[in-house]
């Protein structure tokens, strides 16, 4: 009986299910070798001594009960990304209510107004804090005698740059509502706000709850801000690096990216909890909530949204003004001579690497994406390695950009690893960033594949064309749109990222972002800012440029798209 | 259920396939006609399109075979198979005119540019689209996308077409037209067809056969004729039109005892005092008899549905059951006789319009 199954099992492929196996056992070798295994190490590393014996769990004994002061850091990172994390779903929650459900004016502006911190690198927002109520900042006496190099200045930097993630989520999860529900409640003769606290907040908890736990992993991991405007205020990611870069205490490195990964894998599996039950709250038969107008509550979100866009423009126009002022606070003369960034190493060859690295990111990424999303959606036989594919395609969602880098420095930089020549190369980063971005792209991918009809791969067979050829005529033109947004946002994340390269960058392969922190580091915040700045002018240059080549090519080749308007 | 008197274009031994733990489908011998025009007609889960996708190799059975033109075929891939497929959704390409979605099979299969521009074109006027040329598939309505479809999928003239409830999507007068216009294509070009679809009147205006499909089984193969008179189950005389169903006890030979009343009827091979159904059809009915006849039962009108070319009208027969029973008449009919509510007359079953069912 088992050898009938197996016979059956091997029944009825052609080349393009052996071409799809092969690429399906090449995707998880490539999983295994730049996800899997250097995590294993980095899991290993942590059980060792110095001497790399195997000492069980020792250091997280030592870890627990005799460094207090790093066991102080976790209860520090908890704080700062549970009070972001509450601070941040308020307002984002208040401002994709006032652009979903309101009629308040100028919700365009106020969109694209809230979107500008997702250009900048996080340090850019504890850099403006820095001028703003630093040691010599303008409105220091704001903080009543607090220094914003602590607690405060991280949780506000936070705030500032996971704001855009945040609203992102709750915008989807709101504007996906079905009008019909509130008729009903109205002429149920529903209160407005029975009807928010009965349809409203349940429609969204999910959106809610995931944006909670996305924005408490982005703060808990993050490496730049506490490290620019944290002070002596220690935190996990800050301790990792003093570890590693500062004592070369690799163990303990490896033990506190572990208590680093565990809360964020925990918040990662809720938050894909919640996006399943999000889908399902919206069937094909509902009709999209269009607002009324509500004068007094359009006037309260334009004061709120008006408020909060300002302060964005406050922190961004601050660090531009910073990196063009001479000697902040004392002359405050325009000038370009922060740009020339005297620090060997951090200058602009480290912002030319960052364009390259972004540059090959975008492109690598997206092949290697999209092709890796064709085949897990719409191969249609080896449905348990093209599971396995997809577990490895979510994983990296959970892996912290930092603890990705360190166990990339222990598994390239170990002699006898026959791939250790891509160890300080541009190849690392490339590969690092491409892993740690992973997962996003995946799943805008395998979302725009599955809007498409799931038989056209079985005309294509019955018409005796490989499915390869199908790929390039059809599903890849079709594609195209969310193949554009998937390599902007590897661009603009391999160009804004910090945490997942501080660690793996050389000599030869610095970083804008990584020159920022270290310009900073030095002193020179006024050539950090301007650092900082650069990143953000390419960032909105390449999504300029984007927007325009997208337009032209999506009208050459999305004709039919277009035509649409003339049926019948 | 085997028919080896002719020759067999397609057949599928004990074929079976499985989800898991779910049997899609169990056991189906089938064996069609070269030219015939076959539906699979079920329910919905009643595994009639994973049927179809065995046969076209798009899912890979569990066990059984395939045999097409004598040749198993049980272990190709669906590219080493000759067969054209349509599906409900249309799986037109969208970013290809519609010139390009028929040319698509021929563009792979090394035909000249000449011959293609010819194919396409031929194929063109026969779903009549010729106009439709340089259009794209959204610029098209969805009975004209659907026409599309067929014509990719008989481009390269196979030998078999396979048609996955491809009138679904349509709206009601749309599905009336398309019918019309695929059979009278299948009939013109001779090519063999299996038709997929849950709509008994589709099944019952196209086919030649129709297979009717339960629980992953063939549960009755005929003519359309045979299946709607002949229905061998309860399941399918309620499923394909409308049936009235009596209880009823067999008391002697060609007799049955429904409450209080006598019906004659064909009691077959029933013993007697066996619990039984006896089924009319609406149609079958007949009102204002004679008191002489057979099976003439005294009936008060309670309730008249008008459906355009008939009117339905619900009977009250107390002494013989409870349920209302439903009898058709032509409205042209009705007007004339005058029918209100709570009148009194005399109704007849025909005798050999009764089938009696098991309980």
């Amino acid at each position: 009986m088992n050898l009938l199954k197996f016979a059956d099992i091997r029944r009825g492929k052609d080349s393009s299910d052996r071409v799809g196996q092969i690429m399906l056992a090449i995707y998880i070798l490539l999983f295994l070798v730049f996800l899997v295994l250097p995590l294993g190490g980095l899991i290993y590393k942590s059980l060792q001594n110095k001497q790399g014996e195997f000492v069980g769990l020792s250091n997280y004994y030592l870890y627990i009960f005799q460094e207090p002061a790093l066991f102080q850091s976790l209860s520090h990172s908890l704080f700062i990304a549970i009070s972001s994390t509450i601070i941040v779903v308020i307002l984002a929650f208040l401002f994709s209510y006032a652009l979903t459900r309101t009629c308040m004016p100028f919700k365009g502006f106020f969109r694209l107004i809230a979107l500008i911190p997702l250009l900048s690198p996080s340090i850019l927002a504890a850099i403006a804090l820095v001028y703003w109520f630093g040691n010599q900042g303008v409105l220091k006496h704001f903080l009543l005698g607090h220094s914003i190099y602590g607690p405060i200045g991280i949780i506000m930097a936070s705030v500032y740059w996971t704001f855009p993630h945040a609203l992102i989520i709750l915008t989807t999860s709101l504007s996906l509502s079905d009008s019909r529900l509130y008729e009903a409640a109205e002429v149920l003769k529903t209160s407005k706000l029975r009807a928010f606290f009965t349809i409203t907040i349940p429609g969204a908890r999910y959106g809610i709850i995931s944006t909670a736990f996305v924005i408490f992993t982005l703060v808990f991991t993050d490496f730049g801000v506490p490290k620019v405007i944290g002070g002596n205020y220690n935190v996990l990611a800050t301790d990792i690096y003093k570890e590693v870069v500062g004592q070369q205490n690799f163990q303990m490195g490896a033990v506190i990216s572990m208590v680093l990964l565990v809360p964020a894998m925990v918040a990662f599996f809720i938050d894909r909890y919640s996006r399943k039950k999000q889908i399902s709250l919206l069937t094909s038969r509902s009709v999209v909530f269009k607002p009324k107008k509500h004068f007094n509550v359009d006037m309260i979100m334009l004061g709120f949204c008006s408020i909060l866009t300002i302060i964005i423009l406050l922190m961004i126009g601050m660090a531009q003004f910073g990196a063009l002022v001479k000697f902040w606070p004392y002359n405050l003369q325009l000038t370009l001579s922060n740009y020339s960034f005297e620090v060997a190493g951090f200058g602009w060859e480290s912002f030319y690497n960052s364009v390259r690295l972004a540059l090959f990111t975008a492109i690598f990424g997206t092949i290697i994406i999209f092709i890796g999303s064709y085949l897990v959606e719409k191969l249609r036989t080896d449905e348990k390695t093209r599971g396995v594919v997809q577990f490895f395609a979510l994983m990296p969602m959970a892996v912290p950009g930092l603890v990705l880098g360190l166990s990339y420095i222990f598994f390239f930089n170990a002699k006898d690893n026959p791939l250790n020549f891509i160890y300080a190369t541009m190849i690392i980063l490339v590969v690092n960033t491409i892993v740690h971005f992973y997962t996003v792209s995946h799943l805008t991918a395998v979302t725009a594949l599955k809007q498409m009809d799931k038989e056209f791969e079985s005309v294509s067979l019955s018409l005796k064309i490989p499915i390869y050829k199908m790929f390039w005529r059809v599903t890849l033109p079709v594609c195209l749109p969310p193949i554009f947004d998937i390599s902007i946002y590897l661009f603009v994340n391999a160009m804004t990222t910090v945490s997942g390269v501080i660690f793996i960058y050389s000599y030869d392969t610095t970083l804008a972002s990584v020159s920022s922190i270290h310009l900073d580091e030095q002193g020179d915040v006024a050539a950090a800012a301007a650092m900082a700045m650069l990143i953000v002018y390419v960032s909105i240059f390449v999504r300029l440029t984007h927007t325009i080549i997208t337009k032209g090519i999506l009208n050459r080749t999305q004709a039919w798209r277009y035509n649409v308007g003339d049926a019948n | 259920m085997l028919e080896n008197n002719k020759e067999s274009y397609l057949a599928t031994n004990n074929l079976s396939k499985s989800f898991g733990t779910f049997e899609a489908i169990r056991n189906i011998s089938i064996n069609i006609q070269e030219g015939e025009f076959v539906c699979f007609l079920g329910p919905s889960g009643c595994g009639k399109t994973t049927l179809l996708r065995c046969i076209a190799g798009l899912e890979i059975q569990s066990t059984g075979s395939v045999i097409q033109k004598k040749i198993d075929i049980s272990n190709l891939p669906p590219s080493n198979r000759d067969f054209g497929i349509v599906f409900q959704s249309y799986a037109l390409f969208p970013n290809l005119s519609v010139f390009s979605n028929i040319a698509y099979g021929l563009v792979n299969n090394k035909w000249n540019k000449h011959d293609i521009n010819k194919r396409v074109d031929e194929l063109l006027n026969l779903v009549s689209l010729t106009e439709h040329a340089k259009k794209y598939p959204g610029q098209l309505s969805g009975g004209e996308q659907q026409r599309v479809a067929l014509a990719r999928a008989l481009a390269t003239s196979p030998g078999l077409l396979l048609l996955d409830e491809p009138l679904s999507a349509l709206d009601a007068k749309v599905r009336v037209f398309l019918r019309k216009q695929i059979k009278d294509l299948q009939r013109k070009l001779g090519v063999t067809t299996i038709m997929v679809t849950h709509d008994q009147e589709e099944a019952q205006t196209m086919a030649d056969r129709i297979f009717v499909m339960k629980d992953g089984e063939i549960i009755q193969v005929g003519t359309p004729t045979e299946i709607y008179t002949r229905a061998n189950s309860p399941f399918i005389a309620d499923f394909i039109g409308i049936m009235n169903f009596i209880p009823a006890t067999i008391v002697k030979n060609n007799k049955a005892q429904c409450n209080s009343v006598y019906i004659d009827c064909d009691t077959q091979d029933f013993q007697n005092n066996k619990s039984v159904r006896l089924a009319i059809r609406p149609e079958d009915i007949q009102l204002n008899v004679e008191k002489s006849d057979n099976n003439v039962l005294e009936a008060t009108i309670k309730e008249i549905e008008f459906l355009g070319s008939f009117q339905r009208i619900y009977l009250e027969v107390s002494n013989v059951t409870k349920d209302l029973i439903m009898a058709d008449v032509p409205s042209s009919n009705a007007r004339k006789i005058n029918l209100a509510l709570n009148d009194k007359l005399n109704i007849c079953f025909p005798v050999e319009d009764i089938r009696v069912y098991p309980n």
